[in-house]
């Protein structure tokens, strides 16, 4: 008995004294990276060292974690940490001042929603106009299971009928019109969406309503309004589609090549294009400044007819004040987001399912960062 | 929490007495029964005060979304929570939450009853506490496990059974087709919570089912009554009323339970024809909420889900409400 309260006292005070080392460590990193931080804002060299956190798109995690990757290496005793949270909850840790950039699927919005202005309130929290730099083009896949399907072509309207329930097998006319040549089998199309709100969905339903207006009628938005079956997040829907013969879904192109699914090249009305970096960089080219300056918002031109182009994508933002609130932040901010946008990091992308940002673009997203402050 | 209060109530012959002496030692003014009494009431008030708290946060954020929807909360179908015109309404999530829950006590209830008395009364001795062990370890698991395993494994294999379901008993509504494939139905969702809830169930009724008091057993068998007998007229009747409350605690549990459900279950488009199949998909209230938690984005759609929240906390408290009356009831029939 006597010695069994012994081995409880000394237990708790185990638990304390565990507890208090904690707490001290915590303390001693948190005096650390203050100190860090500061001295580099003095030193203002490339590799400033010290912790940045961000938070947002999961669409860009991949991409961003190869760049942190990279980064670390090449400068040590830098931390950068990536909460792929969602779009939404970035721009709100953004604005709350918890993160120091925020990693979004759609421009900050410059019209009212919900009685807020993003863009306005970003600025006030900034004290700045707060940028959106295009940094991460992730082209979203038509991915689909059917056995013996190698090539399939869809053109907007048939792909917008495909997900708005209206044709559902495989043989459809509609289908086999534009697919001459190859034979299709009888079999019920299953279409899978994201069951939680994404920027894919709103993307890919800003695709079918730019390119397909008369087949795809409902408003674009983060929530799916077609039809199918909802499956959580981009893994869900994929290994969905793979685990079900005639499954079709909308996914990124990480998430069809890691599960080997086919993928739908698209015809936008100058020939099916097949996916690859380069047909993607095409369409990021043609899209239009929506910006003043350095805030480079894109407008894609979903429908373009550019030949080459694979016209289906989102571009990820990184959303950054232009002037930076902290100073030692904002130096570690610039230096990781150049290290970011560099033409060799962006090349390094392509081979885990995201499209470098073509030449033109990149230059002036280089030009934007230089001009962080 | 509201479901600890429940458990209190499990009954034990020797458990009632020795309340009542505890209730008579808070009188004396010794320093321990003070502090002893005095912790006790304060950790008691604590909860008390939370489960308030908790409330009427739900409240508070839920009133302005409620206030702003244009389709009738209970009974609309609609979950459109975002822009000018919100419309939203709970009944979608809340048949596939009580469905599914309900499809896992009626698997775990008998299952786990029949386990518990194995482990007390049929399984020799060497056994029964390893055996009690492993199905302790069940409750372990976490639940994001059961839903990789669900998904995955047990989710192919279960397939079949469905088909089957379909095949031979469509014409009954309950297990008419429905355009889900795969397994993530409302089905498969109630048989991996029942695994999920087992535990709880096998874990209380165990210990009630021990307390059976001996004279009781042996009266019965001295009567020429044999195992089987015995256990229904004396072991059945004692544990009753610790059986249901293991039973809410269960269900509490199934209710609530989020990311195992997320990752298997199918949700439903928007406009879906409505059916009572429990081969369809659907929604928890805690997997729509948690499915959608990172893109809270306006005071607005954050109401509108924490409105959907309140209904489960709601329901949550209910159902333990009511195991309460018929526990009460119980007792007052058996003394």
């Amino acid at each position: 008995m006597k010695i069994q309260r012994l081995g409880q006292v000394a237990s708790v005070a185990l638990m304390g004294s565990i507890a208090l080392t904690a707490c001290g460590s915590d303390n001693n990193t948190g005096t650390a990276a203050g100190d860090s931080s500061s001295s580099s804002s003095s030193a203002a060299s490339d590799c400033p060292t010290g912790t940045l956190d961000a938070e947002g798109s999961s669409a860009q995690k991949n991409a961003i974690d190869e760049a942190i990757a990279s980064f670390q290496e090449k400068c040590a005793g830098t931390t950068v940490n990536y909460n792929p949270t969602g779009s939404g909850a970035g721009i709100k840790q953004f604005l709350a001042g918890q993160v120091d950039f925020a990693g979004s699927d759609s421009a900050l919005k410059t019209t009212p929603k919900d009685g807020k202005v993003e863009a306005d309130e970003a600025a006030k929290y900034c004290g700045s106009p707060a940028w959106n730099l295009p940094m991460v083009t992730g082209p979203i896949a038509i991915s689909y299971n059917v056995k013996g399907l190698d090539t399939l072509v869809l053109t907007p309207e048939v792909a917008a009928n495909i997900f708005d329930g209206k044709i559902t097998t495989w043989n459809d006319k509609a289908i086999a019109a534009v697919n001459p040549g190859v034979t299709l089998p009888a079999e019920p199309i299953k279409v899978f969406f994201r069951s939680d709100e994404s920027g894919t969905t709103e993307n890919f339903t800003k695709y079918l309503a730019a390119a397909a207006p008369k087949a795809w009628t409902a408003e674009p938005g983060k929530s799916w309004t077609g039809k199918g079956e909802g499956k959580e997040k981009s893994a869900g829907v994929a290994s969905a589609v793979k685990a079900t013969e005639g499954g079709i879904t909308y996914a990124e192109w990480s998430y069809a090549k890691d599960n080997d699914l086919s993928i739908a090249q698209v015809d936008n009305g100058s020939g099916p294009v097949q996916l690859s970096g380069e047909a993607v960089g095409k369409a990021v080219a043609a899209a239009k400044p929506d910006g003043e300056g350095n805030d480079l918002r894109l407008k894609l031109d979903y429908a373009t007819k550019e030949p080459g182009a694979y016209p289906i994508l989102l571009v990820t933002y990184e959303i950054v004040c232009s002037k930076g609130k902290d100073a030692g932040k904002a130096a570690l901010t610039k230096a990781f987001l150049t290290h970011f946008a560099s033409a060799e990091t962006q090349k390094s992308l392509e081979d885990i399912g995201y499209a470098p940002l073509p030449a033109e673009v990149q230059t002036k997203v280089e030009t934007a960062i230089a001009a962080l402050s | 929490m509201t479901s600890t209060s429940v458990t209190d109530e499990v009954p034990g012959p020797g458990r009632r007495p020795s309340l009542g002496g505890d209730r008579a030692g808070t009188g004396t003014g010794r320093l321990g029964d003070r502090l002893f009494g005095g912790a006790a009431v304060g950790a008691g008030l604590l909860v008390i005060g939370l489960v308030t708290l908790i409330g009427l946060f739900l409240l508070w954020k839920a009133i302005p979304a409620l206030a702003g929807n244009e389709a009738n909360f209970l009974t609309s179908r609609e979950w459109q929570v975002s822009g000018d015109h919100p419309r939203f309404g709970i009944v979608e999530m809340l048949w596939t939450t009580v469905a599914a829950s309900g499809i896992a006590l009626l698997i775990a209830v008998p299952v786990g009853v029949a386990v518990a008395l194995f482990i007390t009364h049929y399984a020799p001795r060497w056994l029964s506490r390893p055996a009690a062990n492993l199905v302790d370890l069940l409750a372990a698991v976490p639940s994001i496990v059961y839903g990789l395993w669900g998904l995955r494994t047990f989710g192919p294999t279960f397939v079949p059974v469905q088909e089957w379901l379909t095949a031979h008993l469509g014409w009954f509504p309950p297990f008419s087709a429905t355009s889900i494939s795969g397994s993530g139905t409302i089905l498969f969702i109630g048989v991996v919570l029942a695994i999920m809830v087992l535990p709880i169930v096998t874990a209380l009724s165990r210990e009630v089912f021990a307390q059976t008091p001996v004279s009781h057993v042996e009266g019965a068998l001295a009567l020429g009554a044999t195992k089987w007998e015995m256990i229904r007229t004396a072991v059945l009747p004692f544990g009753r009323p610790g059986v249901i409350s293991a039973s809410m605690l269960a269900l509490g549990r199934a209710l609530g339970e989020t990311i195992a459900v997320t990752i298997i279950v199918s949700a439903l488009a928007q406009g879906t024809p409505w059916t009572w199949s429990l081969l369809n998909g659907g929604e928890t209230f805690a997997s729509r909420i948690a499915n959608n938690a990172a893109e809270f984005d306006s005071p607005q759609k954050t109401g509108a889900f924490i409105a959907a929240g309140l209904v489960l906390f709601v329901l949550t408290f209910v159902v333990n409400a009511i195991a309460r009356v018929v526990i009460e009831r119980r007792k007052a029939f058996s003394e």
